[in-house]
């Protein structure tokens, strides 16, 4: 691919699939941010017209969406750091020589294949209920009086169970990198008086930096549209307290059926995923290069 | 100081004895090369002494005292990898120092080191690099520093130079071996070139499945080799080994001469037909197959004149004639 003509060729064979996924990402976006300066409500059809910035002043005035903006980066945040610390400990563990270390291996992933609102529901049902739960029975078991979590802890009780879904795979991307790492560098490090303690700080955890830097970015796109297991379990409740900014964008659309507001803090969305991007990408970006 | 002491070491994997029993002393200062054929034990008996294997049964002093189970740190030992194992984000000057700084070593003092060894090693003007960014020789160097920095009792060295070039070995060799004049410390060095044992040993401890075979100087192990093995593995090109009558008639199983050691006569006892010649120009290597069958090595002047198929006449020198009796070892 260095001469002229082959160079030309390459850009006319890839032209079509360039442009089809320009249409694709650009008309979407294009209707959004049309919608996004429109009076649409669903329940009143016939009243249309432009808006301005109504439907974006309608969100900052709106006390809910600050605290659904920092629910998302709550949630975003939170479940970044259990699962990069977890799954690095998790990792760990698995990469040593155990019996039944497959089977081990397939549990620990498992929970990646339960559908999100599968996983709430069980968290929700199984676990978190104040009545049937197994942390009722084991509080009770203490004497002690149940935890309320969906309604005490909210936003803490979704960190958890998105944590719980996503921490198999940090810990699998984590646990190739672990393997990838040479024995002669460990043992080097051994023979050179690193404590165990010394080896994972300036032997592995550095080795895995790409990894882990992997695991943030691919997450943190994942994690900013969580939907599923909020409308599962808490509803955005109780008031707005776990509410997040696309769980704000469903009530707008389907509940208040006002399509011109959604859409607007669809683009805020956009702005925001974007802002989240560039600082990830000025963070930790450079460790994507080799 | 540096006396390490091997008693009744044995080490196994699993079922599998890969080191039997083995007795060695290594005396302080001293220069020791460990060589044999692949997968013969070299490198599990180097890590055994290292401390990054658990020995089996038997016991290892380092300057008298016992370090059966002490952990690698403990030891005192520094090792360079085959591989060279040298952390690969941190820049030459990280890598030199981290043995130093994992001692607790302040940065003054670190640093002061790390130059130190960087001079001995013509490492100076790559302190900022990383090892990425280094050729194969300066990586071997940067391992070497890390080990030296240490001030080890002794070094441990497996195959460090396989990795590089021929060229590029052979000054290595005289670096290392330089090194070991300059330092004093003990070094024992794991090899399968029979070439750079020669050259570099104070004493050569051969290696057979697990077993030593013999353990000498490079000088007495090619005069006296105690049995067949290490007969045909010490020497280049090998020593030729004859069995039949000629052998009988000297009272041995099998008698060894080595190529440089048969003269081209014009009578002599041994009468073949040259085969392969290898001119390497000072010395030309003859391949001559006997009347008995046996195909031998010979070593003749680079400017020799025979060629494929001429016939030839050899004596071997009767001082120079090793025999080995049925059960391998070296007659007296
Ligand atoms: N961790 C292990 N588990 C099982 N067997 C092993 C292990 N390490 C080495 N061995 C076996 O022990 C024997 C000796 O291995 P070792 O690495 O010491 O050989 P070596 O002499 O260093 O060979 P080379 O010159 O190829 O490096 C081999 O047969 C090898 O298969
Ligand atoms: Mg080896």
């Amino acid at each position: 691919m260095s001469t002229q003509s082959s160079r030309l060729a390459a850009r006319v064979m890839v032209a079509p699939s360039v442009v089809l996924l320009f249409i694709w990402m650009a008309v979407p976006l294009a209707m959004t941010l049309y919608y996004s300066f429109r009076l649409y409500r669903l329940l009143s059809p016939d009243r249309t017209g432009w808006v301005g910035f109504t439907n974006y002043l309608w969100f900052f005035n709106s006390p809910d969406f600050w605290l659904a903006l920092w629910n998302t980066l709550a949630l975003v945040g939170g479940v970044l750091v259990i699962t990069v610390v977890l799954g690095i400990l998790i990792a760990l563990l698995i990469d040593q020589p155990v019996k039944g270390q497959g089977m081990l291996r397939i549990l620990v992933i498992a929970p990646f294949f339960v559908m999100p609102p599968v996983a709430a529901s069980i968290w929700e049902n199984l676990f978190m209920h104040p009545q049937n739960g197994l942390f009722a029975a084991i509080a009770r078991g203490f004497g002690a009086q149940p935890i309320l979590f969906l309604e005490e802890y909210p936003l803490l009780s979704v960190i958890g169970i998105v944590s719980w879904e996503w921490l198999p795979f940090a810990a699998l991307i984590l646990l190739t990198s672990l393997q990838s790492l040479s024995s002669e560098q460990l043992e080097a490090a051994e023979m050179d008086g690193a404590s165990a303690l010394s080896r994972l700080r300036y032997i592995i955890l550095p080795h895995m930096t790409r990894a882990i830097t992997v695991v943030i970015l691919i997450q943190t796109i994942f994690l900013l549209g969580i939907f599923g297991e909020i409308f599962t379990t808490t509803q955005g409740g109780p008031g707005s307290a776990s509410t997040t900014l696309p769980y704000m964008i469903f009530k707008q659309a389907i509940a208040a059926k006002d399509i011109g507001r959604a859409a607007a803090g669809g683009i805020i969305a956009v702005i925001l995923a974007n802002i989240v991007a560039y600082f990830l990408m000025r963070g930790i970006g450079r460790h994507l290069d080799a | 100081m540096g006396k390490i002491t091997l008693k009744h070491v044995n080490k196994s994997f699993g079922e599998v004895a890969v080191i039997p029993d083995i007795n060695l002393t290594i005396e302080d200062g001293e220069f020791v090369v460990f060589v044999g054929p692949s997968g013969c034990g070299k490198s599990t008996l180097l890590r055994l002494i290292a401390g990054l294997e658990d020995v089996t049964a038997g016991q290892i002093d380092i300057d008298g005292l016992d370090a059966t189970y002490l952990p690698p740190a403990k030891r005192g030992l520094a090792m360079v990898f085959q591989s060279y194992a040298l952390y690969p984000h941190m820049t030459v000057r990280k890598n030199i120092a981290f043995p130093l700084k994992m001692a607790g070593l302040s940065e003054e003092e670190q640093e002061k080191k790390v130059q130190n060894a960087a001079r001995i090693l013509n490492l100076t003007n790559y302190l900022d690099r990383r090892p990425g960014q280094l050729s194969g020789g300066q990586r071997q160097r940067v391992a070497i520093g890390r080990a030296i920095v240490r001030e080890p009792a002794a070094f441990l060295f497996d195959e460090p130079l396989s990795n590089l070039d021929a060229a590029l070995r052979v000054s290595m060799r005289q670096e290392i071996t330089e090194l070991h004049q300059t330092l004093k410390t003990t070094m024992i060095y794991v090899t399968h070139d029979q070439v750079e044992a020669m050259t570099m040993a104070d004493k050569i401890v051969v290696l057979n499945a697990g077993n030593i075979e013999q353990v000498g100087s490079p000088l007495e192990l090619y005069h006296r080799p105690a049995n067949l093995f290490v007969a045909g593995f010490i020497g280049s090109p090998k020593m030729n080994l004859v069995q039949g009558a000629v052998a009988a008639a000297q009272g041995a199983d099998t008698i060894g001469v080595r190529p440089e050691h048969l003269d081209i006569v014009e009578s002599g006892s041994w009468h073949g037909v040259v085969g392969l010649t290898e001119h390497l120009g000072s010395d030309t290597f003859l391949k001559v197959v006997l009347d008995t069958g046996d195909t031998i090595t010979v070593r003749a002047d680079g400017e020799v004149g025979l060629r494929h198929g001429d016939r030839i006449s050899l004596a071997p020198r009767p001082d120079r004639i090793h025999r080995f009796g049925a059960d391998g070892k070296a007659l007296a």
